[in-house]
């Protein structure tokens, strides 16, 4: 429940795959194939198998579109509206939702409807980005520290212990005051929140690479004369990639919702830049006063990350053939 | 194992002292103090700004490695230092802290033990209607940031009010007016606490239950719940005596964790109902350019992730057998 970096859907579905690993209910990747006793007539390739699986899941679909529909309101929604994100528009302050403003309009005149596309923009944007950079860090770390052991091993726990200790929050907010009002941008904060978010998945990317590294196919690449770091990325890694893929769309919601909260305490993006955080953090001090500044990005940015939870959810029964969520695989 | 645990704490002490090291040069170099007193009105001369940083062991002219040994030497004595402008941050944190307590207790309890009911009782349902509505609602109450969860409890309140002409949802701060005696103070406490008490609990039910009903789902599959069926127990014996308590242990290994984080980690709520409490001050210290201030909620922070830690240690110890041997 650390509001700080709003990662508890992540912590707690890193703490799930542990404990079932340890009570070896959640299947460790099998070799990609299906299984050998399946009826020939119906055999499935995996990936139909989990396509299958997952259109079964109607919450996921649903959060596929509303996804779906979030990215093509933020990149096309700017069209809806004359208005840029930063322009203002004289003598219309803070004005109801009307036909000129759908969405209203701010204190400074700026039409929320804009700032709101902007925003989302914005938060899609970090999200996506940390979520491939942190899950490909934790997949490299962790695959290479259990492969490998030893000092390698030692060093990145070690690592991993010491950014788990430090609160995140606080050291992206001071790096961002250090870099004082020009150095809001995003990428900064990519490459921040990033630095901070891939430890836990590391971990059990970690777990989950000990249990497979004396498999007999790793074995037999190992005696063929296969290079470590070879075998890492052509057979370790590709076979825990379910738990990436669902790693990845958890590291998704994470992103927003730290950038949120960076945002709302003004060591996020910067005025007159725009994001949902930003936006949030103006409309909640008038709340009952001119509620729609604050709903529009509320709105959107509860949509997103319901999206992403639904998703990650339809993903992971969807990969994760033992769990009992998923029913029965056709 | 006298020995396993002094090597694991001396490991932890290690770490926690890198950490905080590596967070005091960070603040002190991306920090700029200096910029508060370059900014009053009338100026002040250089030197005399330079003889108050000095005085605080703020001046960014003297070598950081310099700055880094004097904190240290009044660390050890127990003093993390003032503020750029003075005020002392032992007095600060020392009395944040219970304020923090004060709002974050009934919240996280309420949010763990019903959270976990509710788990429970939909893990035993699954996919009936009772199931599905839960996790529904516990996704998207997960989904939904706690700044959201505040304000719109807030924004509730306060029509509540204005429709009944009434006082009763308060939310600023911890206290206000009331009437005289002890009864009236107790009430007014409660009527302050009340609505961040909901949106702390809110977050932790939602939370919880999915973790519960997860991991539950598990154990009540499990064999040795069948087994103690086929011995003779009852479904409801064998679920609460064998599924729900083997299912508790990863809970309470969350629990235990995050509950030592919750000090800090109530930042927002504490912003939106204007409590003084050790989140807030964590965020107004890099606002105002307070490196000590900042340094000592990191070492708090990181003290509370380790206790966290250990907690969860100990709480697998109670439930699992298997630990204890």
């Amino acid at each position: 429940m650390t509001e700080f970096v709003a990662s508890e859907a992540r912590l707690q579905a890193e703490m799930e795959a542990e404990s079932r690993l340890e009570a070896g209910t959640l299947q460790r990747p099998a070799d990609g194939a299906t299984p050998d006793d399946a009826d020939p007539a119906k055999r499935l390739s995996r990936k139909r198998l989990i396509f299958r699986r997952f259109k079964r899941n109607r919450s996921a679909v649903v959060g596929v579109f509303i996804y779906g529909f979030l990215i093509v309101f933020a990149f096309f929604g700017s069209h809806l509206t004359k208005w840029s994100y930063s322009e203002i528009h004289r003598r219309h302050y803070l004005e109801n939702p009307s036909w000129s403003h759908w969405f209203g309009t701010t204190q400074a005149g700026r039409d929320v409807l804009a700032m709101t596309v902007h925003g989302l923009q914005k938060s899609m944007l970090i999200g996506m980005a940390v979520a491939l950079f942190s899950t490909t860090i934790a997949a490299v770390v962790g695959s290479f520290a259990a492969y490998f052991g030893g000092f390698i091993e030692r060093t990145s726990l070690w690592v991993i212990d010491l950014l788990l200790v430090l609160p995140s929050f606080l050291l992206i907010a001071i790096v961002m005051t250090g870099r004082g009002a020009s150095g809001g941008g995003v990428w900064p904060l990519i490459i921040l929140i990033t630095l901070f978010n891939w430890m836990l998945s590391a971990r059990v990317v970690r777990s989950l690479t000990q249990s497979i590294k004396d498999r007999d196919y790793v074995r037999a690449a190992k005696y063929m004369g296969v290079r470590g770091p070879t075998i890492v990325f052509r057979h370790i890694i590709p076979n825990i990639s379910s738990l990436l893929i669902i790693d990845a769309t958890l590291n998704v919601a994470a992103a927003v919702l730290a950038e949120t909260t960076l945002s709302f305490f003004g060591f996020g993006i910067q005025s007159p830049d725009t994001s949902l955080g930003t936006l949030i953090a103006d409309g909640q001090t008038k709340v009952t006063t001119f509620p729609w500044i604050f709903a529009a990005p509320s709105v959107f940015l509860v949509l997103m990350v319901v999206a992403v939870n639904f998703i990650g959810d339809g993903l992971r029964d969807a990969l994760d053939p033992n769990s009992l969520a998923s029913g029965k695989a056709a | 194992m006298a020995r396993f645990l002094a090597r694991r704490l001396l490991n932890y002490v290690v770490l926690l002292f890198v950490a905080v090291t590596a967070a005091y040069f960070l603040a002190a170099t991306q920090l700029h103090p200096r910029q508060l007193y370059e900014v009053s009105n009338p100026p002040i001369s250089e030197a005399s700004i330079n003889k108050s940083l000095d005085a605080y062991n703020l001046n960014d002219h003297e070598p950081v490695i310099d700055r880094y040994f004097d904190w240290l030497g009044d660390v050890v004595h127990g003093d993390w230092g003032n503020a750029p402008k003075g005020g002392s941050v032992n007095d600060e944190i020392s009395a944040r802290i219970w304020v923090s307590l004060r709002l974050v207790t009934i919240g996280s309890v309420f949010g763990v033990i019903l959270g976990v009911i509710l788990g429970a009782w939909t893990a035993t349902r699954q996919y009936k209607l009772s199931d599905r509505i839960t996790t529904f609602w516990s996704l998207i109450i997960i989904s939904t940031p706690i700044l959201v969860i505040a304000v719109v409890l807030k924004l509730l309140a306060t029509k509540f009010n204005q429709f009944f002409d009434s006082g009763f949802f308060e939310f600023t701060g911890e206290t206000g007016r009331h009437a005289p005696g002890r009864l009236n103070a107790w009430g007014d406490r409660f009527q302050h606490l009340l609505l961040p008490t909901v949106a702390l609990a809110l977050a932790g039910i939602a939370t919880y239950s999915r973790i519960q009903r997860n991991i539950m789902l598990d154990t009540l599959g499990a064999d040795y719940v069948r087994t103690a069926q086929a011995k003779g127990l009852t479904r409801r014996q064998a679920v609460f005596k064998h599924a729900l308590r083997t299912a508790l242990i990863p809970t309470g290994t969350y629990f235990a964790f995050t509950i030592a984080l919750l000090f800090i980690g109530a930042a927002i709520t504490e912003t939106i109902f204007s409590w003084r409490g050790m989140g807030v001050y964590g965020v107004s210290t890099i606002s105002g350019q307070d490196t000590n201030g900042v340094v000592a909620v990191v070492a708090f922070t990181g003290v509370c992730v380790l206790i966290g830690g250990f907690l969860s240690d100990v709480f697998v110890a109670i439930l699992d057998p298997r630990v204890r041997q």
